[in-house]
Order: C-alpha cells, then structure tokens, then sequence
C-alpha cells in the first residue's frame, strides 16, 4: 500500500507576537514546525505502515528550506519525501497549491491521500478537498480515527454535533485532525537514517501541470491587503480595590439594563 | 468566462436532520446588504431530503428572493459528492456572483470541493464581507496567521466570487412573514457512482450543555485566576447575571473548562450584550473571538494587559478577591430590589 502525507511546514503562530509600536508581525526567532494536523496525519499513517506494511512518502510544497519538515518526517520512519519548489509555484491561493500538489501525486501514485485538514498559518482547510477534486478522489475531511478494512479504511468523521462513522474504498484522500493521535518522537536510529536519505528535489519541470493553473498567475484569488487590527477606542479603567472595583461594575450593568 | 453573466447572490442553506441551522440565517443576513448593494437578487440553495415549502417560506422571510430546493433521498444525511454535484449544478444553472456558505465542518468540506470543480477562488471563514465601490468586486476579510493579521482577499477575474464565513459573526435579519419571494426546484441526478462513501453510523450528540453563543451574558476566565477552584467561582456570578461561563484557550488547555467553552481564534466566536473577562490578558487570538461583544468588562491585576485596550470598563484589581466582591454586591442589589 502507498500512502501519501501532505505536510506543510508553518511557522509556530502560537508563538507569533505583534510589534506594539509598529502594529506589525514579528516574524524573527519565531520556529518552524510540521503542520499540526499534518503531523497527526502522518503518524496515522505510519501506525498503518507498523501494523499492515505501507510505504509512506511525504510530499510538501514550499520553499528550499521547507526540508527540515521533511527530513523530521523521514526521521520519524517515513520512507520518502518529495519537496516541490520552484519560483512558478511561488504566490499560490489553495487552487494553485491543490493543482500543484495533484500533479506531483499523479506522478507519485498512492492508494490513500492524508492531508492535515487545515494549517496553522491560514486555516483555509481547502487544499485537501481541493486535491480530492482535481484527482477525482472521493474526501473525508475531519477525520479523528482510521482504521484499515481491506481495500477501504473506515473512519471517525467529527462534527459540531457529533459524528460519523464512514467506511471509503481506496484511492481516497482524508484530512487529519491533530486530536486523532499522539505523533512519535524521531528515534536516535531515525535520525541518523534521515540523513542518509534522499529528499528528492522537484520543480516545474518535473511534474506535468498547465503553467497557467499554478503559482502567482493561476490562483484565482488575491491578497488586496493585510493588517492588524486596530484597537477599538479604549474604555474607562480604574485601579481601585475589589470592592470598589465591584461596585463600579454593577452601576456599569444597571445603566446598561443588564440588572 | 464572461464575469458579467454572473449575478446575484447565493447562500447555502445548510441544514442537519431536517433542520435548518442558524448559520442559513446569518448568511441571509451579510447576502441581503451585499445583494441590495449591487442591486442583484438574492437566492437561498436548500439541499436535503423531503425539503418543504413551509422551509422556502422561512427562508424568505428571513431575506431570500429565491429559494432552490434541491430534493433527493441521497441528501438525506451529508456527504461530499452529492452535495458538491448539487451546488456546482446550482452555480451553473443560476450563474450567482457570489456563493457564501457557512464555515462549518459541512460548508469547510463542501465549498473547496465545489471550487475546485467550478475553476474558482474561495476565501476560508470570513468575517468581513463589503462590496468594493469601484470594481463592484467583493472584498473577502479574514483572519490569518492564528488571528495575528486580518487579510482583505479579493477574486477578481473568477465568478463566483467564494467565502465561508464564519458563524456568530453575522447578524440575521429580522424574521420578516410579509417577503415575497420566489421558490424553484433544481432536479439533481444522483447516480450510484456519486454515493462514493458508506455512512456505517451517525451519531448526534444532543448536547443539554448551554452554548456559550447564545448566551446574552459572558463570564470568562483565563489564566490570571490561578486554580481551577478559582475559576469554578465564576458560576456564581454567572448565576446571579443569568449568563454562562466561557474561558480562554489556556483554561481550556489546563482542563478547568471543556472545549466548548473556549472563546477565540480556534474556539468559538460570541458576541453577547456583556461579556466580563476575568483574569484574561487579551492575547489577540481571544480578543478575535469576543471583540464585537456590546459591553467588555477587563478584569486584571496587570494593568498593562492587553485586554484593557478593548474593554469598554476596565479595573486594575486582584481578580480573585473582586469575583466574591462582585457576587455579592449583586446579592444586595437583588434583595434590595
């Protein structure tokens, strides 16, 4: 069985933290790391890979330096990674990078699909239905259990209100959600076998995908604009004692007729 | 594609067993302003099993000029491929401008499916949606990088233009019986290769738990408070105001609260008439979740927190001793009373 891990590698937003005089984004100092949901996906399926035998690659799309995620994937037991770049991916929207990532898993070939179902940096959860499309694949997103049951696997799909259980022949793609597993620690034996493995290396030209569905020019949507967001116009603020502080507050709810 | 043969305004109504949710309201809300903006229609796509005209009507009273039922047994329950052929027939026979389905666990599977399919761009859980006067383009706003930084996003030479948008942000418009509108059916052919999953087991979890967005009053707690015995305080407040209790991520991480109850980036967005955050700090990833809230109360011993910057009453005090000061003080207005 091949199984394919989509991996993005993000920056660790939780640690993001913005400039309070400039109101911008420092970005310095600020770690990379494997895509949550990804890392979840990719340790569902190297628990396939222990329990029936798989060949798991990992496939990520990113900058040069995107293959320290692959390289701690590879650590962790994956057998290959794929890095896509090149300059005529760069600019992509999840049309662009779903269309992008096709063509490499085309190429590849694969029984199942993981993607994480949504990354930390843009939250979009759109690239793995969107790769499900283009590949004509049947999709089941928000998957928080997986289990193999001969040419299907049979998983937890979580709502709001609850969930299903859904069984789904392969080829399939599903989306991975962090909650679903506890991902490995790279072992000592791994590392070193990381690093005697081969990343392999692919741009533009070898994939076959319409230049004009990839990077900056085939991604339907534009950023017009980013910013933070303003403060809205600071309240009245007392530094009193509690029972001041208390008493403030309840005359606060009665004007607003709270009480 | 000729972007000028695509009008109007379509929402998904999303409904589950039977019921159409709260987010189909809200969507008619933001659809409505943004149609009568353009002067363009406004449809309603209601896709289920035994969909009924009293739920057409509804739908119109709360902002449609059209509704388009698609009806068919295979909808019964969700799954992806049907309802993705559904809505790309929707989208291809009435040519909306714009399509806006909720950011849900449905509308997040369902909408980049259906975009990848119709060749268009799709924005991810907006919460800004506005009409760019020159270019009658939609400007698609939405948080990103974990809520640091708002992006404006738009879709210019693609029709439709796609968001999710993201619920509890936008408001529904008045129920209103007098509408008129328009119903229409949109058959769908259902195939047996199109049901490419097995539903082997749906589980609805009927929650007795109160939810924290619909509540009119919000008590919540972050880690400022200490103890998990701390934060448990805040029930009696939250009794004698008649609201409930929510929390930041970082109660919700330490255990004292469930999931449900946290408030922010990636918990829930709420915007009640007063929402009192009592030991929290204001990290922008939870002021992302509670920021339209009418009446912000900051309570916080740190008189440079951030939270301060958003609260409409602020008290620089020890949280801990202002909670049994504040149950008690509303005791005494009670009895007063």
């Amino acid at each position: 069985m091949n199984i394919v891990v989509c991996m993005k590698q993000v920056p660790d937003t939780t640690e993001v933290k913005i400039d309070p005089v400039t109101g911008t984004l420092i970005r310095e100092g600020i770690p990379s790391i494997i895509n949550p949901d990804d890392k979840s996906g990719l340790e569902a399926a190297l628990g396939l890979k222990d329990e029936v035998g798989a060949k798991v690659t990992v496939l990520s799309m990113g900058p040069p330096q995107a293959d320290v995620a692959l390289r701690e994937a590879l650590a962790m037991g994956a057998d290959e990674a794929v890095l896509l770049s090149d300059r005529a991916f760069g600019g992509a929207d999840t049309w662009a990078t779903s269309t992008t990532l096709a063509a490499a898993l085309t190429k590849l070939g694969f029984d199942l699909i993981i993607c994480g179902r949504q990354a930390i940096d843009g939250d979009t959860a759109q690239v793995g239905p969107q790769i499900a499309e283009h590949l004509g694949l049947p999709q089941v997103s928000y998957v928080s259990e997986l289990q193999l049951a001969g040419d299907s696997v049979v998983v937890k799909r979580i709502f709001e209100d609850g969930y299903q259980r859904i069984k789904v022949r392969m080829p399939c793609l599903l989306t991975t959600l962090k909650d679903m597993n506890t991902p490995r620690y790279m072992s000592v034996a791994g590392i070193y076998d990381a690093y005697k493995k081969h990343i392999q290396l692919w741009g533009l030209a070898d994939i076959v995908v319409d230049q004009a569905n990839i990077g900056l020019k085939g991604s339907p949507t534009r950023v017009k604009k980013s910013f933070t967001k303003g403060t809205k116009s600071a309240g009245k603020v007392y530094e009193v004692d509690a029972k001041e502080g208390a008493r403030i507050i309840v005359e606060a709810l009665r004007e607003k007729y709270v009480i | 594609m000729n972007i000028s043969d695509y009008r109007g305004v379509m929402v998904f109504a999303e409904q589950r067993s039977g019921v159409v949710q709260k987010i189909a309201h809200e969507l008619l809300g933001v659809g409505r302003r943004i149609a009568d903006t353009l002067g363009e229609p406004l449809m309603a796509l209601l896709i289920g099993s035994k969909v009924t005209e009293a739920q057409a009507q509804d739908l119109i009273a709360q902002g449609a000029d059209t509704v388009i039922l698609a009806d068919d047994p295979a909808f019964a329950v969700y799954m992806t491929e049907p309802y993705a052929k559904a809505m790309a027939l929707a989208i291809e026979t009435y040519k909306p401008g714009i399509v806006f389905t909720g950011a849900t666990t449905i509308g997040r599977d369902l909408a980049p499916r259906v975009s990848a399919r119709v060749k268009t761009g799709l924005t991810a859980d907006c919460t800004g949606l506005e009409v760019e006067e020159e270019t009658r383009n939609l400007l698609m706003t939405r948080p990103a990088f974990g809520g640091n930084i708002m992006a404006t996003i738009i879709c210019p030479e693609h029709r439709p233009q796609m968001s999710t948008v993201r619920p509890g942000v936008m408001r529904k418009l008045d129920r209103d019986n007098k509408r008129a509108g328009t119903i229409a059916r949109l058959a769908v052919n259902i195939e047996a290769k199109d049901i490419n999953v097995e539903i082997l087991e749906v589980v609805v979890e009927k929650s007795t738990k109160k939810n924290i967005e619909e509540a009119n009053v919000l008590v919540s707690g972050g880690r400022g408070l200490g103890t998990e015995e701390n934060f448990k305080k805040l029930n009696n407040v939250a009794a004698e105001l008649g609201g409930l209790v929510s929390a930041s991520r970082a109660v919700v991480d330490a255990g004292w609260a469930t999931q449900d109850r946290q408030v922010g980036q990636t918990g829930k967005t709420v915007r009640p008439d007063v929402y009192i955050a009592c030991g929290i700090s204001g990290m922008i990833q939870h002021i992302a979740g509670m920021e339209d809230s009418d009446f912000i109360v900051a309570i916080n011993k740190n008189s440079g927190a951030p939270i301060f910057e958003y609260a409409d009453l602020g008290i620089v005090t020890d949280v801990n001793k202002l909670v049994p000061a504040l149950v008690e003080e509303l005791r005494t207005i009670k009895a007063a009373s």
